[in-house]
């Protein structure tokens, strides 16, 4: 058991940040760049493609790199650092990861190998109004005639569905839930898109008898399929999570030395040294978590349960450190131009996009009666 | 980054599991399991089983009976003896005066006082709060004035645990008083409970148990032989055993067991036509408390792996924080799954209560008690705050 990164591991982290440094390391930066479409920088993002950042997860064969979750882990953590906008666990560790786990190979050649060079970017159309994280879709089917396939209805919110060059797709079928690769040009398809509350962009998807192929071979049901690719999701969120959490710690850590009030610094005041005493605490044990659950994934252990212990956490966490952050702050932690509100506002989207702490609890709770203790460096977690 | 522990780690948590679970006597082990008082016979003979092994001081230096052991070694050494329910080696003999003596005692003294410590054939006593030096232990003002070859002791310890059973005492005194700092004028000594002019009064607890005590000095001659590294270096020693003190305190393998007890009983309760467990609300709460465990073992298993150098990693003051807040939660779960039942605190015979349910509250109570000493939580806040976040 070891939780330190190897020199490999450090050089990518260091590589990562420094880029990332240099385009958002000024939080007015992002600001500018997310003011516009598509919300992220698209220099930036074929320089994250030039290191090897956008196909990191994926076999080589499949164009990738053929690293794992902890390199996943590394980079997601740099994003959440500097709240880069750019949708590196939306569609390389999700979309791209369903690609991976679900297309054939000739699919997988197709797709993985543009999204790794960072010519086309994709997203997972999968979420519906009227439900909400559940693995399997509902809203949209899919209809065959001979060997093509069409489908119809509506996913929202998807994000950066406006500017995907490819959408995969959940669709009901017969089977159960397929999954169906839907290019952007596709007739009967209008995506209508708008920004969200942390500076992305998502979309309404739209489909109307629109030209769809179906993703691998088989309509058998693909919501294992689509929790795993999930379950692989919420761990990299975690440790994106915990990126945000530790700037949002120290700008407010920063901001108490500085900051005075009553002819003192603010750190003078026990009633706010002890909050963000607390806020390192739920860090800590955040970070932890998101650490584990990685190696959990590397491990090929339970990752599905152990992405939802990494989710409890970092969701606790993040709301208690966001809301924390600004609080400290005072008045200027709800101004747009000051940095620290909008790590509270990423928190709370990342909070959300796949299942929130109470989510993964009931899940957790659902089974606590199957195992009289839980041994993170064992059964099921080893592997 | 790697999550398995290596094949020699796997095989060594095997042993430990082993041996706490078949060489600790049944008895004492149940006696912990279902939370009763465990006596001072049966600390001594748990104690002297692990030391007969090799397994009560593994921490010390090899020369005086520890092991050559990682910190992840020891890390799984503690949590497999917390898991099996195995009383832990009195903290005041292996945990505080042990490593003091073999860091500043001198040799005399090592080889009169470690095996014994080690063995239990003595038993001490921690002599440090006052009743007006708490968190603020340097205020403390128990004398010693030195007289011909004795320290002469007079003032008054309190919150000593399990004082009533101990042979010896290691009290810190104020030696001297005209010190710039009040940190630079306190001394280490050392003696026996049975001296003239020791008294101790039995301070009785809200759960009606009796584990800690007054102890009055007057005029209690204590040789100059008996002082433990310099004069006035006693701030120095008392900083380095309050620093093991806190080593272990996260109890994650005692709060397991805990949890995996309050899984069992909310089995056995049948709640509107379902039992506990079953009850979302129930299980919600144990799944929340399981959950912030692992988050606990697992900061627990970052700051062992990294600390291998000796300087405590800075995760560490978060491990005495949560550890005693999931102490707290998990005995609060227990009374909480009693429910009218933990009224029976003091039933004898004639009660239909069953035991576990009996101690549930004195337990809680009782248990209030973690998020104060080994320096309050507040204090470890002020810790956290100040040389982590530089606040």
């Amino acid at each position: 058991m070891n939780f330190e990164f190897d020199s490999e591991q450090n050089d990518l982290r260091e590589a990562v940040r420094g880029l990332l440094d240099r385009a958002y390391g000024d939080a007015e930066q992002r600001r500018q760049v997310t003011k516009n479409d598509p919300g992220f920088d698209e220099k930036t993002w074929g320089q994250l493609a030039e290191m090897g950042v956008l196909g990191l997860p994926f076999p080589e064969e499949d164009g990738g790199m053929g690293a794992g979750p902890i390199e996943v882990a590394i980079v997601a953590e740099q994003i959440g650092r500097v709240l880069a906008p750019e949708p590196f666990v939306e569609a390389v560790v999700l979309a791209g990861g369903l690609v991976a786990a679900v297309g054939t190979a000739e699919q997988r050649a197709e797709l993985l190998g543009p999204l790794s060079e960072g010519s086309s970017v994709l997203a997972f159309a999968h979420a519906e109004p009227g439900t909400r994280w559940s693995a399997s879709a509902a809203g949209v089917t899919a209809t065959q005639d001979g060997d093509s396939w069409t489908l119809t209805g509506v996913k929202e919110p998807v994000l950066n569905g406006a500017r995907a060059d490819v959408l995969v797709v959940s669709a009901v079928t017969d089977g159960g839930t397929a999954l169906f690769v839907v290019d952007g040009e596709a007739s009967g398809l209008s995506r209508t898109g708008y920004r969200t509350h942390d500076g992305g962009r998502a979309a309404n998807v739209t489909f109307a008898s629109t030209p769809a192929r179906l993703l691998g071979e088989g309509t058998a049901d693909r919501s294992a399929d689509v929790e795993r690719a999930f379950a692989l999701a919420r761990i990299a969120y975690a440790n994106e999570a915990v990126g945000a959490m530790e700037t949002a710690l120290r700008t407010t850590s920063e901001y108490l030395t500085q900051r005075k009030q009553f002819g003192v610094t603010l750190n003078k005041f026990q009633a706010l040294t002890f909050r963000a005493a607390d806020m390192y605490v739920s860090l800590e044990l955040a970070r932890s978590t998101a650490l584990w659950a990685s190696m959990v994934a590397d491990a090929g252990g339970d990752v599905v349960s152990a992405a939802d212990r990494a989710r409890l956490q970092t969701s606790r966490a993040s709301r208690h450190i966001g809301k924390e952050a600004i609080q400290l702050h005072g008045g200027i932690g709800v101004t747009a131009e000051y940095k620290i509100g909008h790590y509270t506002s990423r928190l709370t989207a990342i909070d959300h996009v796949l299942g929130d702490g109470d989510f993964a609890l009931d899940r957790l709770a659902a089974t606590v009666g199957e195992h009289p203790t839980v041994d993170p460096l064992g059964a099921p977690y080893t592997g | 980054m790697r999550l398995q522990l290596s094949p020699e780690l796997e095989a060594f948590r095997e042993e430990m599991r082993t041996f706490f679970t078949t060489q600790v006597p049944q008895e004492i082990r149940d006696t912990v399991a279902a939370r009763r008082h465990v006596s001072k016979d049966q600390y001594v003979e748990a104690q002297r089983a692990l030391n007969a092994a090799g397994l009560a001081v593994p921490h010390w230096p090899v020369e005086w009976g520890g092991k050559d052991w990682t910190p992840l070694q020891r890390h799984i050494w503690r949590e497999e003896m917390q898991l099996a329910s195995v009383p832990e080696p009195l903290a005041f003999n292996t945990s505080m005066i042990g490593p003091v003596l073999a860091q500043f005692g001198n040799q005399e003294q090592k080889e009169r006082y470690l095996a014994k410590t080690a063995n239990l054939d003595i038993w001490w006593c921690q002599g440090f709060s006052e009743p007006d030096a708490g968190s603020d232990l340097a205020s403390l003002r128990t004398t010693a004035v030195r007289d011909g070859d004795d320290w002469i002791v007079n003032g008054q310890k309190t919150w000593t645990t399990l004082g009533q059973h101990a042979d010896w005492i290691f009290c810190l005194c104020r030696t001297d008083p005209t010190a710039e700092k009040k940190q630079r004028g306190i001394s280490l000594l050392l003696f026996p409970m049975d001296t003239p002019g020791v008294t101790l009064r039995p301070i009785e607890l809200l759960d009606g148990s009796f584990e800690v005590n007054e102890v009055f000095f007057e005029d209690v001659r204590v040789p100059a032989e008996n002082l433990v590294g310099e004069e006035n270096q006693g701030w120095t020693i008392a900083k380095f055993l309050l620093g093991n003190e806190r080593v272990g305190i996260a109890r994650v393998g005692t709060t397991k067991s805990y949890l995996a007890l309050a899984k069992e009983l909310a089995r056995e309760t049948t709640v509107g036509g379902r039992t506990l467990l079953d009850d979302p609300r129930m299980a919600g709460r144990i799944a929340e408390v399981e959950n912030e465990l692992l988050a606990l073992e697992l900061t627990a298993l970052r700051v062992v792996a990294n600390s291998a150098d000796g300087r405590p990693h800075p995760a560490s003051s978060v491990l005495k924080l949560r550890g005693s807040e999931l102490q707290q939660a998990a005995t609060e779960l227990l009374v909480d799954i009693a429910g009218p039942l933990s009224l029976a605190s003091y039933a004898d015979g004639g009660s239909d209560v069953p035991d576990w349910a009996r101690v549930t509250v004195p337990e809680y109570l009782n248990y209030r008690k973690v998020s104060i000493y080994g320096g309050s939580n507040e204090v470890q806040r002020t810790i956290i705050a100040g040389t982590i976040l530089g606040l």
